[in-house]
């Protein structure tokens, strides 16, 4: 492969992969990943250097439903592998969100980017983040080393757990061409019990009640009066054989009988809505308000957005509470109240979706302390030592 | 790989033993620090007890402010620190080298703080696995990762070996249920990780951090995740003539979308031993058998083995025994947790650890029985099915030296083999000392030098833990 003056490289192997890297490393050229585009918006803007497309590392490299594990080359549209899985009643067990509505983008979000930004969704709270699953990668370093960490199995504590460094890290320490995930049977059905009118607190408490049940809760997500209807919602996912869900369905309206709960949406409606709380459709609309994600203890979450007052414009609770999605104005300023009100609670608070500007000059992350950012910087250079993958993505130079 | 070799100890920080020590005693009270040889015997091994060395020193911190004393007197006066829980590892991660001081977290043992509303607890290191368990069972939840050490291993260690146990099929292990660390580095310094939420952003170093066997830093206190328990669980004892017919079972029970909470596998020996030590009525006459155990309200149990007993039974299986009471389940898996304890009264073993693909279990086991049969051995098997965790027990005499190195030459054979299946060497004991030799089998050079270059960052020379995980030679410093 030549590397000349392409604007654009498209490896269509690791090999190929490593030689436009070491090519790059040695004219000290930077490389911009890109998987299908639906998340460019996540992270701090990085348009440096030539575009490194995963679009032809594309496919399946082994699926194994008995064993529960698939691998799959990182340029592989998520919804072909959850067609995949899906013929044999598996799925991925974290439940990828969708970038595409929270950002107008259309294409094809890559499995890449999952890894990249381990992209998850409510059902966190029971199986875990795509970090959990992710059980091995293969990847080329900055210094053009394809290197592998973890494996096939998903019980391997060989070593160190690179592949957890790597999940989430925003493509900045290297390109991730295989990605090795463990799955799970796709639930026989799904039932969600709703309960209405809860104020933020109300629905909080609930959520921590049907959390803390033997109900084996896969969601609990709240949204506010005006997310679909004119009054809040909260909700309470079960999933698994046809038996049980009808059994836990009953056990939870009892038991959150004090909180108003009494009927249950079944089947098509339930997984619609969702699909709507893992996409945070509510948030998307208007397109000129920024969108802020806030991991917080689920306690906290209502009095958080409390002290927030105005500056937030509209939110809706994932994770029992855990997770608050936010929409805020445009403004560094507040982006300040949201990472100091934030403070006071303790979490983390990720800007989502702003324009370039905005995210150029406020952190998209949550600040690191200087030994964190240190480590940070340390580990960025033990990948990547001429800072040529996603710079800056995360943090100015990193 | 008979004898695993240790570094030579450095003869400049053993000249300087009574300085260390002098020094060490203006951080520590008087009886944090141990200095007296029989006393720090009881710190020259862990459960690899057939390598023993004798630490210079064993501070015994009991504050994060302690740790951190100590952590920066061993970098500024160039002295290696091994960091030990309870010392129940298995692959030899907490034994010390005699140009180290060990620090050992077991003064740090407070749960710190249980919060049921958000379902965590936050508690030091040297907690037992099980004492937060013991702490909120009464309320209904539970710490998930169970290792068969759980009554004395702490949790400190389980970070860093990233620990398993039977019921990780369902809960995952020790990295899936933590939230948030506090780590001490080397210069003293103290990192908070995580915290009681979920996915910090920036990136994972608890993920880094979990399973790193004490070479990046000391985990001081930890965050863990509370699950509530189920409203019920049963295990159910399934033996089988043959491995095979156990090992297809396992797979089209995991096809049919049944994850059940725990699927243990034993062979005959296995069942033996166990049986004759916890009399947990054990069938006698299979080759194979399968502790599954299923969750949630009777009517779901019922439900779920229902289905399960079906597909055993499309896989010959022989023998089905349900526990019929609280006392029979406990009986069943106490065989079960008891099984290395057991198969130590009979014969000195050494227990191995490696990880194959489910689908090649059946295969696994076969060529594990020819590999201890070429050395003149014999071996039990008893392990985690569902995730294709292997435990084979390779037995041996440890009075003799000769079969002492045959042991150990069969284990290696046997975790090549596992890699060379398309596993790993160890899925939940970690490398320690005893698997390090060997990663050059599983890693290729450039795998093994990104790992050490992380590892640089932390300690770029080498201090904590030094000979462990690694191979001695090729070392990547800063």
């Amino acid at each position: 492969m030549t590397l000349a003056s392409e604007a654009m490289f498209a490896p269509a192997s690791e090999d190929e992969a490593v030689d436009i890297v070491r090519a790059a490393a040695a004219r000290a050229q930077k490389l911009a990943i890109v998987g299908g585009g639906t998340r460019a918006g996540l992270g701090r803007p990085c348009s440096h250097g030539a575009a490194l497309t995963t679009t032809r590392l594309d496919g399946v490299v082994f699926y194994e439903p008995a064993e529960m594990v698939i691998a799959l080359r990182s340029g592989t549209p998520v919804a072909a592998a959850e067609a995949l899985l899906a013929q044999r009643g598996q799925m991925f067990p974290f439940e990828p969100m969708d970038h595409r509505p929270l950002y107008a983008t259309s294409g094809e979000p890559t499995i890449g980017g999952v890894v990249a930004g381990n992209v998850s969704g409510p059902r966190r709270i029971s199986v875990g983040a795509a970090r959990d699953s992710l059980i091995g990668i293969r990847l080329v370093n900055g210094r053009g080393e394809a290197i592998k960490n973890g494996g096939r199995v998903m019980k391997n504590v060989t070593g160190l757990d690179l592949v957890k460094l790597i999940c989430g890290a925003h493509g900045t320490l290297g390109l991730v061409t295989e990605a090795i995930f463990k799955v799970l049977p796709r639930p026989e059905r799904e039932a969600t019990v709703v309960i209405r009118r809860l104020d933020d607190q109300g629905a909080i408490a609930a959520m921590a009640a049907a959390l803390g049940s033997a109900y084996n809760v896969s969601g609990a997500a709240h949204v506010t009066p005006g997310m679909g209807r004119e009054f809040g919602r909260t909700f309470f996912r079960v999933e698994g054989f046809a038996a049980s869900v009808e059994h836990r369905v009953g056990g939870l309206i009892k038991l959150l009988a004090p909180f108003g709960a009494k009927h249950a949406l079944a089947e098509e409606e339930s997984r619609r809505l969702w699909r709507a709380i893992r996409d945070a459709e509510f948030l998307a609309e208007p397109r000129e308000r920024a969108i802020w994600r806030v991991s917080l203890k689920p306690s906290a979450g209502a009095e958080f957005v409390k002290k927030l007052g105005p500056i937030a414009q509209a939110h809706f609770y994932d994770w029992g509470g855990g997770l608050v999605w936010l929409a805020s104005e445009t403004s560094s300023a507040a982006a300040e109240t949201i990472r100091s009100a934030l403070a006071a609670f303790g979490g983390h608070a990720t800007l989502v979706r702003a324009p370039d500007g905005l995210r150029a000059s406020v952190d998209v992350f949550e600040p690191l302390s200087p030994a964190l950012a240190k480590l940070t910087a340390g580990i960025k250079a033990s990948f990547d030592p001429d800072g040529i993958f996603n710079f800056g993505r995360m943090y100015p130079g990193i | 790989m008979s004898h695993i070799a240790f570094p030579t100890p450095d003869p400049s920080i053993l000249a300087r033993r009574d300085a260390i020590i002098a020094g060490l005693s203006t951080l520590l009270p008087k009886e944090a620090l141990i200095v007296a040889e029989e006393e720090r015997r009881a710190f020259e091994t862990d459960a690899l007890t057939a390598y023993r060395k004798l630490p210079l020193a064993v501070a015994l911190p009991s504050s994060v402010e302690e740790i951190a004393a100590v952590l920066k007197f061993c970098r500024n006066a160039g002295v290696n620190a091994v960091p030990r829980g309870a010392g129940t590892s298995l692959s030899g991660g907490a034994i010390p080298q005699e140009d180290a001081i060990v620090i050992g977290l077991s003064k740090m043992n407070r749960i710190l703080e249980i919060n049921l509303a958000d379902r965590y607890a936050r508690v030091q290191a040297g907690v037992t696995n099980l004492a937060i368990s013991d702490a909120v069972a009464a309320d209904g939840f539970f710490y998930a990762p169970d290792p068969s050490s759980q009554l004395a291993c702490t949790i400190g260690g389980n970070i860093g070996m990233n620990s398993g146990g039977a019921h990780c099929l369902k809960y995952g292990v020790t990295t899936n249920n933590l939230l948030g660390l506090k780590v001490v580095l080397l210069d003293g310094e103290t990192i908070e990780l995580g915290g009681p939420y979920f996915d910090s952003g920036g990136l994972d170093l608890m993920g880094l951090m979990t399973g790193s066997e004490g070479q990046l830093g000391i985990v001081a206190e930890a965050i863990v995740r509370l699950i509530p328990a189920a409203e019920g669980a049963r295990p159910v004892l399934f033996g089988f003539d043959s491995a095979e017919e156990a090992g297809a079972c396992v797979a089209a029970i995991i096809g049919a979308g049944i994850v059940p909470v725990a699927m243990e596998y034993m062979d005959k020996p296995a069942i033996q031993i166990c049986e004759a030590f916890a009399h947990a009525g054990y069938p006698l006459d299979v080759e194979a058998m399968l502790i599954i155990e299923v969750e949630g309200s009777p009517q779901e149990i019922d439900a779920e083995l229902a289905k399960i007993q079906a597909i055993a039974k499309a896989h010959g299986v022989k023998v089905v025994r349900e526990s019929m009471s609280a006392m029979e389940a406990a009986q069943i898996w106490k065989g079960r947790k008891s099984a290395f304890g057991a198969t130590g009264r009979v014969a000195d073993y050494i227990c191995m650890d490696g990880t194959v693909p489910t689908s090649r279990l059946p295969e696994a086991l076969k060529r594990t029985g020819e590999i201890v049969a070429s050395y003149g051995l014999r071996v039990a098997n008893v392990f985690h099915a569902g995730d294709g965790n292997m435990h084979p027990l390779v037995l041996y005499n440890v009075n003799d030296p000769n079969e002492q190195a045959k042991a150990e030459a069969a284990g290696a054979d046997i975790l090549k083999m596992c890699v060379d299946l398309g596993g790993c060497l160890t899925g939940e004991h970690g490398v320690g000392v005893e698997k390090r030799d060997l990663m050059s089998h599983q890693f290729t050079p450039a795998d093994l030098a990104q790992q050490m270059r992380v590892r640089a960052v932390f300690d770029p020379d080498w201090r904590l833990n030094p000979a462990k995980v690694f191979p001695l030679a090729g070392r990547i410093a800063a």
